[in-house]
Protein backbone atom coordinates (compact mmCIF):
# COMPACT_ATOMS: atom_id res chain seq x y z
CA UNK A 1 0.00 0.00 0.00
CA UNK A 2 1.38 3.41 -0.95
CA UNK A 3 1.52 6.28 1.52
CA UNK A 4 -1.27 8.04 -0.39
CA UNK A 5 -3.52 4.99 -0.22
CA UNK A 6 -2.80 4.62 3.46
CA UNK A 7 -3.61 8.28 4.11
CA UNK A 8 -6.84 7.87 2.14
CA UNK A 9 -7.92 5.06 4.47
CA UNK A 10 -7.15 7.17 7.53
CA UNK A 11 -9.77 9.76 6.56
CA UNK A 12 -12.66 9.93 9.03
CA UNK A 13 -16.04 10.45 7.33
CA UNK A 14 -18.56 12.58 9.23
CA UNK A 15 -21.84 14.29 8.50
CA UNK A 16 -21.59 18.07 8.50
CA UNK A 17 -24.19 20.12 10.36
CA UNK A 18 -27.36 20.04 8.31
CA UNK A 19 -26.97 16.41 7.27
CA UNK A 20 -28.59 13.68 9.32
CA UNK A 21 -29.07 9.94 9.02
CA UNK A 22 -32.52 9.09 10.30
CA UNK A 23 -34.71 6.04 10.56
CA UNK A 24 -38.02 6.89 8.92
CA UNK A 25 -40.53 5.15 11.15
CA UNK A 26 -43.51 5.73 8.86
CA UNK A 27 -41.87 3.95 5.91
CA UNK A 28 -39.49 1.70 7.84
CA UNK A 29 -36.34 2.73 6.02
CA UNK A 30 -33.17 4.77 6.56
CA UNK A 31 -32.93 8.20 4.97
CA UNK A 32 -30.15 10.74 4.71
CA UNK A 33 -31.55 14.24 5.21
CA UNK A 34 -29.72 17.31 3.87
CA UNK A 35 -30.56 20.84 2.69
CA UNK A 36 -33.43 20.38 0.17
CA UNK A 37 -32.32 16.77 -0.30
CA UNK A 38 -33.54 13.42 0.89
CA UNK A 39 -31.78 10.22 -0.04
CA UNK A 40 -33.40 6.87 0.66
CA UNK A 41 -30.74 4.41 1.74
CA UNK A 42 -30.69 0.79 0.61
CA UNK A 43 -29.45 -1.78 3.13
CA UNK A 44 -25.81 -1.42 2.09
CA UNK A 45 -25.79 2.38 2.16
CA UNK A 46 -27.52 2.33 5.55
CA UNK A 47 -24.89 -0.09 6.91
CA UNK A 48 -22.04 2.11 5.68
CA UNK A 49 -23.54 5.40 6.87
CA UNK A 50 -24.40 3.98 10.28
CA UNK A 51 -20.68 3.45 10.82
CA UNK A 52 -19.84 7.07 9.99
CA UNK A 53 -19.81 8.11 13.64
CA UNK A 54 -16.97 10.62 13.52
CA UNK A 55 -14.69 8.10 15.28
CA UNK A 56 -14.08 5.34 12.76
CA UNK A 57 -11.71 5.84 9.84
CA UNK A 58 -12.53 4.76 6.31
CA UNK A 59 -10.18 1.77 6.78
CA UNK A 60 -11.93 0.71 9.97
CA UNK A 61 -15.36 1.03 8.35
CA UNK A 62 -14.26 -1.19 5.44
CA UNK A 63 -12.74 -3.73 7.81
CA UNK A 64 -15.87 -3.86 9.97
CA UNK A 65 -18.14 -4.38 6.97
CA UNK A 66 -15.88 -7.01 5.36
CA UNK A 67 -15.91 -8.94 8.62
CA UNK A 68 -19.66 -8.60 9.11
CA UNK A 69 -20.62 -9.58 5.55
CA UNK A 70 -17.75 -12.10 5.23
CA UNK A 71 -16.86 -10.37 1.98
CA UNK A 72 -13.70 -9.50 0.10
CA UNK A 73 -12.19 -6.35 1.57
CA UNK A 74 -11.26 -4.95 -1.85
CA UNK A 75 -14.85 -5.25 -3.11
CA UNK A 76 -16.23 -3.62 0.04
CA UNK A 77 -13.62 -0.87 -0.18
CA UNK A 78 -14.63 -0.04 -3.73
CA UNK A 79 -18.33 0.28 -2.80
CA UNK A 80 -17.72 2.25 0.39
CA UNK A 81 -15.34 4.73 -1.23
CA UNK A 82 -17.66 5.25 -4.22
CA UNK A 83 -20.62 5.91 -1.90
CA UNK A 84 -18.81 8.27 0.45
CA UNK A 85 -16.90 10.20 -2.21
CA UNK A 86 -20.17 10.65 -4.13
CA UNK A 87 -21.76 12.09 -1.02
CA UNK A 88 -18.70 14.23 -0.38
CA UNK A 89 -19.13 15.87 -3.77
CA UNK A 90 -22.74 16.65 -2.84
CA UNK A 91 -21.51 18.16 0.45
CA UNK A 92 -23.33 15.49 2.42
CA UNK A 93 -20.24 13.85 3.90
CA UNK A 94 -16.99 15.43 5.05
CA UNK A 95 -13.73 13.44 5.07
CA UNK B 1 -65.89 -18.58 2.18
CA UNK B 2 -65.88 -15.00 1.05
CA UNK B 3 -62.70 -13.20 0.55
CA UNK B 4 -62.41 -9.67 1.91
CA UNK B 5 -61.77 -7.06 -0.71
CA UNK B 6 -58.17 -5.87 -0.59
CA UNK B 7 -57.72 -2.64 1.30
CA UNK B 8 -57.40 0.35 -1.03
CA UNK B 9 -53.75 1.18 -1.52
CA UNK B 10 -52.87 3.96 0.89
CA UNK B 11 -51.84 7.35 -0.43
CA UNK B 12 -48.14 8.02 -0.52
CA UNK B 13 -47.22 9.83 2.69
CA UNK B 14 -45.94 13.41 2.61
CA UNK B 15 -42.22 14.05 3.11
CA UNK B 16 -42.18 17.84 3.33
CA UNK B 17 -44.20 20.57 4.98
CA UNK B 18 -43.94 24.26 4.21
CA UNK B 19 -44.95 26.18 7.32
CA UNK B 20 -45.84 29.76 6.46
CA UNK B 21 -45.51 30.96 10.04
CA UNK B 22 -46.57 34.49 9.13
CA UNK B 23 -47.17 36.57 6.05
CA UNK B 24 -45.61 39.60 7.74
CA UNK B 25 -42.31 40.62 6.13
CA UNK B 26 -40.20 43.78 6.08
CA UNK B 27 -39.40 43.23 2.41
CA UNK B 28 -41.76 43.88 -0.47
CA UNK B 29 -40.35 41.72 -3.31
CA UNK B 30 -42.61 41.92 -6.36
CA UNK B 31 -42.29 38.15 -7.02
CA UNK B 32 -43.28 37.04 -3.51
CA UNK B 33 -44.85 33.58 -3.56
CA UNK B 34 -47.37 34.52 -0.86
CA UNK B 35 -50.94 34.98 -2.04
CA UNK B 36 -51.98 38.46 -3.08
CA UNK B 37 -54.61 38.27 -0.28
CA UNK B 38 -52.16 38.13 2.64
CA UNK B 39 -53.24 36.80 6.02
CA UNK B 40 -52.80 39.39 8.78
CA UNK B 41 -51.35 38.97 12.24
CA UNK B 42 -54.77 38.77 13.90
CA UNK B 43 -55.58 35.43 12.21
CA UNK B 44 -52.17 33.79 12.82
CA UNK B 45 -52.05 30.54 14.77
CA UNK B 46 -50.68 30.47 18.29
CA UNK B 47 -47.47 28.81 19.40
CA UNK B 48 -49.45 25.87 20.78
CA UNK B 49 -51.29 25.43 17.46
CA UNK B 50 -48.03 25.25 15.50
CA UNK B 51 -46.44 22.87 17.99
CA UNK B 52 -49.37 20.51 17.57
CA UNK B 53 -49.05 20.77 13.77
CA UNK B 54 -45.37 19.78 13.96
CA UNK B 55 -46.07 16.86 16.28
CA UNK B 56 -48.77 15.59 13.93
CA UNK B 57 -46.50 16.16 10.93
CA UNK B 58 -43.77 13.92 12.33
CA UNK B 59 -46.32 11.21 13.15
CA UNK B 60 -47.75 11.41 9.62
CA UNK B 61 -44.35 10.69 8.04
CA UNK B 62 -43.13 14.18 7.23
CA UNK B 63 -39.34 14.35 7.42
CA UNK B 64 -38.47 17.93 6.54
CA UNK B 65 -40.13 21.16 7.63
CA UNK B 66 -39.48 24.44 5.86
CA UNK B 67 -40.08 27.33 8.24
CA UNK B 68 -41.03 30.17 6.01
CA UNK B 69 -43.23 33.24 5.78
CA UNK B 70 -43.36 36.11 5.09
CA UNK B 71 -40.37 36.52 7.32
CA UNK B 72 -40.40 33.73 9.93
CA UNK B 73 -38.21 35.80 12.28
CA UNK B 74 -41.20 38.12 12.67
CA UNK B 75 -42.60 35.39 14.95
CA UNK B 76 -41.30 35.89 18.49
CA UNK B 77 -41.74 32.14 19.15
CA UNK B 78 -39.45 31.01 16.31
CA UNK B 79 -36.85 29.40 18.60
CA UNK B 80 -39.54 27.55 20.54
CA UNK B 81 -41.07 26.26 17.31
CA UNK B 82 -37.67 25.06 16.03
CA UNK B 83 -37.09 23.27 19.31
CA UNK B 84 -40.44 21.52 19.01
CA UNK B 85 -39.55 20.33 15.50
CA UNK B 86 -36.19 19.04 16.72
CA UNK B 87 -37.84 17.31 19.69
CA UNK B 88 -40.17 15.34 17.40
CA UNK B 89 -37.33 14.48 15.00
CA UNK B 90 -38.12 16.78 12.09
CA UNK B 91 -35.36 18.17 9.89
CA UNK B 92 -35.73 21.96 9.93
CA UNK B 93 -34.92 24.45 7.21
CA UNK B 94 -35.33 28.17 7.91
CA UNK B 95 -36.19 30.25 4.84
CA UNK B 96 -35.40 33.84 5.74
CA UNK B 97 -34.84 37.29 4.27
CA UNK B 98 -32.40 37.95 7.10
CA UNK B 99 -34.15 41.21 7.94
CA UNK B 100 -34.96 41.35 11.64
CA UNK B 101 -32.53 38.49 12.32
CA UNK B 102 -29.90 39.13 15.01
CA UNK B 103 -26.69 37.28 15.79
CA UNK B 104 -28.23 36.22 19.11
CA UNK B 105 -31.22 34.72 17.30
CA UNK B 106 -28.91 32.71 15.01
CA UNK B 107 -27.09 31.30 18.05
CA UNK B 108 -30.37 30.46 19.79
CA UNK B 109 -31.65 28.70 16.66
CA UNK B 110 -28.45 26.67 16.48
CA UNK B 111 -28.83 25.60 20.09
CA UNK B 112 -32.50 24.75 19.50
CA UNK B 113 -31.44 22.28 16.79
CA UNK B 114 -32.13 24.09 13.52
CA UNK B 115 -30.50 22.13 10.66
CA UNK B 116 -30.11 24.56 7.77
CA UNK B 117 -30.70 28.18 6.76
CA UNK B 118 -31.69 29.51 3.36
CA UNK B 119 -31.06 33.23 2.95
CA UNK B 120 -32.59 35.22 0.10
CA UNK B 121 -30.46 37.74 -1.76
CA UNK B 122 -32.18 39.91 -4.35
CA UNK B 123 -29.18 40.84 -6.51
CA UNK B 124 -25.37 40.97 -6.45
CA UNK B 125 -25.60 44.71 -7.10
CA UNK B 126 -26.48 46.40 -3.77
CA UNK B 127 -28.56 49.30 -5.14
CA UNK B 128 -30.54 47.01 -7.42
CA UNK B 129 -31.02 44.48 -4.60
CA UNK B 130 -32.52 47.15 -2.34
CA UNK B 131 -34.78 48.42 -5.09
CA UNK B 132 -36.10 44.91 -5.81
CA UNK B 133 -36.69 44.26 -2.11
CA UNK B 134 -38.29 47.66 -1.61
CA UNK B 135 -36.07 48.09 1.46
CA UNK B 136 -33.06 50.36 1.80
CA UNK B 137 -30.04 48.67 3.36
CA UNK B 138 -31.35 45.13 2.83
CA UNK B 139 -28.29 44.01 0.85
CA UNK B 140 -25.77 45.15 3.47
CA UNK B 141 -27.79 43.64 6.31
CA UNK B 142 -27.88 40.27 4.52
CA UNK B 143 -24.07 40.21 4.22
CA UNK B 144 -23.89 40.44 8.03
CA UNK B 145 -26.53 37.75 8.48
CA UNK B 146 -24.68 35.41 6.10
CA UNK B 147 -21.51 35.85 8.18
CA UNK B 148 -23.38 35.10 11.42
CA UNK B 149 -24.95 32.00 9.89
CA UNK B 150 -21.54 30.67 8.85
CA UNK B 151 -19.87 31.68 12.13
CA UNK B 152 -22.51 29.75 14.08
CA UNK B 153 -21.69 26.63 12.07
CA UNK B 154 -24.81 26.33 9.93
CA UNK B 155 -24.80 25.19 6.32
CA UNK B 156 -25.96 28.16 4.22
CA UNK B 157 -28.02 28.17 1.06
CA UNK B 158 -28.30 31.43 -0.86
CA UNK B 159 -31.55 31.77 -2.76
CA UNK B 160 -31.67 34.20 -5.67
CA UNK B 161 -34.80 34.78 -7.70
CA UNK B 162 -33.88 35.80 -11.23
CA UNK B 163 -35.88 38.17 -13.43
CA UNK B 164 -35.45 41.04 -15.81
CA UNK B 165 -33.70 43.39 -13.39
CA UNK B 166 -30.96 40.95 -12.31
CA UNK B 167 -30.79 38.13 -14.87
CA UNK B 168 -27.59 39.46 -16.43
CA UNK B 169 -25.93 38.92 -13.03
CA UNK B 170 -26.90 35.24 -12.62
CA UNK B 171 -23.25 34.16 -12.68
CA UNK B 172 -22.34 36.98 -10.28
CA UNK B 173 -25.00 35.66 -7.86
CA UNK B 174 -23.28 32.28 -7.85
CA UNK B 175 -19.93 33.99 -7.22
CA UNK B 176 -21.45 36.00 -4.37
CA UNK B 177 -22.83 32.81 -2.80
CA UNK B 178 -19.36 31.22 -3.02
CA UNK B 179 -17.79 34.32 -1.44
CA UNK B 180 -20.32 34.16 1.42
CA UNK B 181 -19.34 30.55 2.12
CA UNK B 182 -22.65 29.03 1.00
CA UNK B 183 -22.62 25.28 0.42
CA UNK B 184 -25.61 25.55 -1.87
CA UNK B 185 -27.12 28.22 -4.11
CA UNK B 186 -30.53 28.25 -5.74
CA UNK B 187 -30.74 30.19 -8.96
CA UNK B 188 -34.50 30.33 -9.22
CA UNK B 189 -35.97 31.80 -12.36
CA UNK B 190 -39.18 33.56 -11.36
CA UNK B 191 -42.25 31.36 -11.20
CA UNK B 192 -45.33 33.37 -12.02
CA UNK B 193 -47.62 32.81 -9.05
CA UNK B 194 -48.64 34.99 -6.11
CA UNK B 195 -47.35 38.52 -6.53
CA UNK B 196 -45.22 37.57 -9.53
CA UNK B 197 -48.28 37.08 -11.73
CA UNK B 198 -49.53 40.71 -11.57
CA UNK B 199 -45.86 41.79 -11.90
CA UNK B 200 -45.10 39.45 -14.78
CA UNK B 201 -44.52 42.14 -17.40
CA UNK B 202 -42.02 43.92 -15.13
CA UNK B 203 -40.21 40.66 -14.33
CA UNK B 204 -40.15 38.72 -17.60
CA UNK B 205 -36.66 38.52 -19.11
CA UNK B 206 -35.99 38.05 -22.81
CA UNK B 207 -35.40 34.62 -24.24
CA UNK B 208 -31.82 35.57 -25.15
CA UNK B 209 -31.00 36.78 -21.63
CA UNK B 210 -32.62 33.68 -20.13
CA UNK B 211 -30.65 31.28 -22.32
CA UNK B 212 -27.41 33.13 -21.58
CA UNK B 213 -28.06 33.03 -17.82
CA UNK B 214 -28.85 29.31 -17.89
CA UNK B 215 -25.68 28.44 -19.81
CA UNK B 216 -23.44 30.65 -17.66
CA UNK B 217 -24.73 29.02 -14.50
CA UNK B 218 -24.32 25.55 -16.03
CA UNK B 219 -20.65 26.35 -16.73
CA UNK B 220 -20.15 27.46 -13.11
CA UNK B 221 -21.65 24.18 -11.93
CA UNK B 222 -18.71 22.39 -13.55
CA UNK B 223 -16.18 24.89 -12.24
CA UNK B 224 -17.40 24.70 -8.64
CA UNK B 225 -18.14 20.97 -8.52
CA UNK B 226 -17.56 19.74 -4.97
CA UNK B 227 -17.36 23.30 -3.63
CA UNK B 228 -20.93 24.53 -3.93
CA UNK B 229 -24.12 22.78 -5.02
CA UNK B 230 -25.89 24.84 -7.68
CA UNK B 231 -29.62 24.17 -8.06
CA UNK B 232 -31.55 25.73 -10.91
CA UNK B 233 -35.29 26.41 -10.92
CA UNK B 234 -36.04 26.44 -14.63
CA UNK B 235 -37.70 29.35 -16.42
CA UNK B 236 -40.83 27.49 -17.44
CA UNK B 237 -42.18 30.03 -19.94
CA UNK B 238 -39.35 28.81 -22.17
CA UNK B 239 -39.54 25.12 -21.26
CA UNK B 240 -40.24 22.08 -23.41
CA UNK B 241 -41.59 19.88 -20.63
CA UNK B 242 -43.40 21.18 -17.56
CA UNK B 243 -41.91 20.99 -14.09
CA UNK B 244 -43.10 18.10 -11.90
CA UNK B 245 -44.87 20.65 -9.75
CA UNK B 246 -44.68 19.77 -6.02
CA UNK B 247 -43.47 16.31 -7.10
CA UNK B 248 -47.12 15.65 -7.96
CA UNK B 249 -50.24 17.13 -6.37
CA UNK B 250 -50.79 15.76 -2.85
CA UNK B 251 -47.97 13.27 -3.37
CA UNK B 252 -45.08 14.66 -1.30
CA UNK B 253 -45.83 18.09 0.16
CA UNK B 254 -48.25 20.10 2.17
CA UNK B 255 -48.37 23.79 2.96
CA UNK B 256 -49.83 25.32 6.11
CA UNK B 257 -50.78 29.00 5.98
CA UNK B 258 -50.39 31.40 8.93
CA UNK B 259 -54.06 30.91 9.84
CA UNK B 260 -53.85 27.10 9.63
CA UNK B 261 -55.33 26.37 6.21
CA UNK B 262 -53.65 23.36 4.61
CA UNK B 263 -52.91 23.58 0.91
CA UNK B 264 -51.42 21.10 -1.59
CA UNK B 265 -49.13 23.95 -2.69
CA UNK B 266 -48.69 27.58 -1.74
CA UNK B 267 -50.48 28.84 -4.86
CA UNK B 268 -53.43 26.45 -4.84
CA UNK B 269 -55.88 29.00 -3.41
CA UNK B 270 -55.85 30.65 -6.83
CA UNK B 271 -57.84 27.71 -8.21
CA UNK B 272 -61.53 28.45 -7.65
CA UNK B 273 -63.84 25.89 -6.11
CA UNK B 274 -61.28 23.93 -4.08
CA UNK B 275 -62.26 23.18 -0.49
CA UNK B 276 -59.32 23.54 1.91
CA UNK B 277 -59.45 22.21 5.45
CA UNK B 278 -57.81 23.84 8.45
CA UNK B 279 -55.69 22.32 11.20
CA UNK B 280 -58.02 24.14 13.58
CA UNK B 281 -60.79 21.67 12.61
CA UNK B 282 -59.01 18.53 11.39
CA UNK B 283 -55.89 16.51 12.05
CA UNK B 284 -53.08 16.83 9.52
CA UNK B 285 -53.53 13.15 8.66
CA UNK B 286 -57.25 13.59 7.89
CA UNK B 287 -56.46 16.61 5.75
CA UNK B 288 -53.78 14.71 3.80
CA UNK B 289 -55.95 11.69 3.12
CA UNK B 290 -59.48 13.07 2.95
CA UNK B 291 -59.67 16.82 2.32
CA UNK B 292 -61.32 17.68 -1.02
CA UNK B 293 -58.48 19.98 -2.14
CA UNK B 294 -55.86 17.25 -1.72
CA UNK B 295 -57.95 14.68 -3.53
CA UNK B 296 -58.93 17.02 -6.40
CA UNK B 297 -55.81 16.37 -8.51
CA UNK B 298 -54.19 13.46 -6.68
CA UNK B 299 -52.95 10.66 -8.92
CA UNK B 300 -53.76 10.61 -12.64
CA UNK B 301 -57.54 9.98 -12.85
CA UNK B 302 -58.34 13.69 -13.25
CA UNK B 303 -56.16 14.01 -16.34
CA UNK B 304 -57.42 14.81 -19.81
CA UNK B 305 -55.57 14.29 -23.06
CA UNK B 306 -52.76 14.73 -23.94
CA UNK B 307 -51.70 13.93 -20.34
CA UNK B 308 -53.96 10.90 -19.82
CA UNK B 309 -52.19 8.68 -22.33
CA UNK B 310 -48.77 10.34 -22.07
CA UNK B 311 -45.82 8.18 -21.09
CA UNK B 312 -44.51 11.08 -18.98
CA UNK B 313 -47.65 11.41 -16.86
CA UNK B 314 -45.93 9.81 -13.85
CA UNK B 315 -42.78 11.88 -14.43
CA UNK B 316 -44.18 15.42 -14.48
CA UNK B 317 -47.80 14.79 -13.43
CA UNK B 318 -49.17 17.13 -16.08
CA UNK B 319 -47.11 20.02 -14.70
CA UNK B 320 -48.71 22.71 -12.58
CA UNK B 321 -52.46 22.96 -11.95
CA UNK B 322 -52.26 26.60 -10.86
CA UNK B 323 -50.44 27.57 -14.05
CA UNK B 324 -52.97 25.71 -16.21
CA UNK B 325 -55.72 27.67 -14.48
CA UNK B 326 -53.92 31.02 -14.55
CA UNK B 327 -53.15 30.85 -18.27
CA UNK B 328 -55.97 28.72 -19.67
CA UNK B 329 -58.77 29.05 -17.12
CA UNK B 330 -58.85 25.25 -16.68
CA UNK B 331 -56.97 23.70 -13.76
CA UNK B 332 -57.26 20.19 -15.22
CA UNK B 333 -55.70 21.11 -18.57
CA UNK B 334 -52.15 20.17 -19.45
CA UNK B 335 -49.74 22.81 -18.14
CA UNK B 336 -49.07 24.95 -21.23
CA UNK B 337 -45.36 24.79 -20.36
CA UNK B 338 -45.50 21.34 -22.00
CA UNK B 339 -44.79 21.31 -25.72
CA UNK B 340 -47.54 18.72 -26.10
CA UNK B 341 -50.17 21.14 -24.78
CA UNK B 342 -52.34 22.50 -27.61
CA UNK B 343 -51.87 25.88 -25.91
CA UNK B 344 -48.09 25.70 -25.58
CA UNK B 345 -47.56 28.66 -27.91
CA UNK B 346 -49.37 30.93 -25.45
CA UNK B 347 -46.40 30.90 -23.04
CA UNK B 348 -43.77 31.90 -25.55
CA UNK B 349 -46.02 34.63 -26.94
CA UNK B 350 -46.71 36.06 -23.45
CA UNK B 351 -42.99 35.93 -22.63
CA UNK B 352 -41.99 37.58 -25.88
CA UNK B 353 -44.61 40.33 -25.71
CA UNK B 354 -43.90 41.18 -22.06
CA UNK B 355 -40.12 41.00 -22.28
CA UNK B 356 -40.08 43.44 -25.20
CA UNK B 357 -42.38 45.97 -23.52
CA UNK B 358 -41.29 48.67 -21.09
CA UNK B 359 -40.18 47.36 -17.68
CA UNK B 360 -42.68 49.54 -15.81
CA UNK B 361 -43.20 49.89 -12.07
CA UNK B 362 -43.43 47.02 -9.60
CA UNK B 363 -46.56 46.33 -7.61
CA UNK B 364 -44.69 45.81 -4.35
CA UNK B 365 -45.92 43.09 -2.04
CA UNK B 366 -47.57 44.84 0.91
CA UNK B 367 -50.54 44.46 3.17
CA UNK B 368 -53.44 46.75 2.42
CA UNK B 369 -53.62 49.50 5.04
CA UNK B 370 -56.65 47.88 6.67
CA UNK B 371 -54.96 44.53 7.50
CA UNK B 372 -52.76 43.88 10.58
Amino acid sequence: MTATEKAALERIPTFPRGVRLKHDEARQEWVLLAPERLIKCDAIAAAVLALCDGQRSLGEIIETLALHYKADQAVIARDVVALLEGLQEKKMVRM
Amino acid sequence: MTKAAPAPSPNALPIGLLAELTHRCPLACPYCSNPVALEGRSVEMTTADWKRVFTEAAALGILQVHLSGGEPAARRDLVELVKQCADVGLYTNLITSGIGVTEALITALYDAGLDHIQLSIQDSDPASADRIAGYKGAFDKKQDVARWIKAAGFPLTVNAVMHRANIERSAAMVELAVALGASRVEIAHTQYYGWALPNRAALMPSRADTDKAVSEVAALRERYRGEIVIDLVIPDYHATYPKACMGGWAKQFMNVTPSGKVLPCHASETIPGLEFWSVRDHSLSDIWHASPAFNAYRGTDWMKEPCRSCERRDIDFGGCRCQAFALLGDASATDPACHRSPDHAVMASIAEAEASGPIGEYVYRRFPATVI
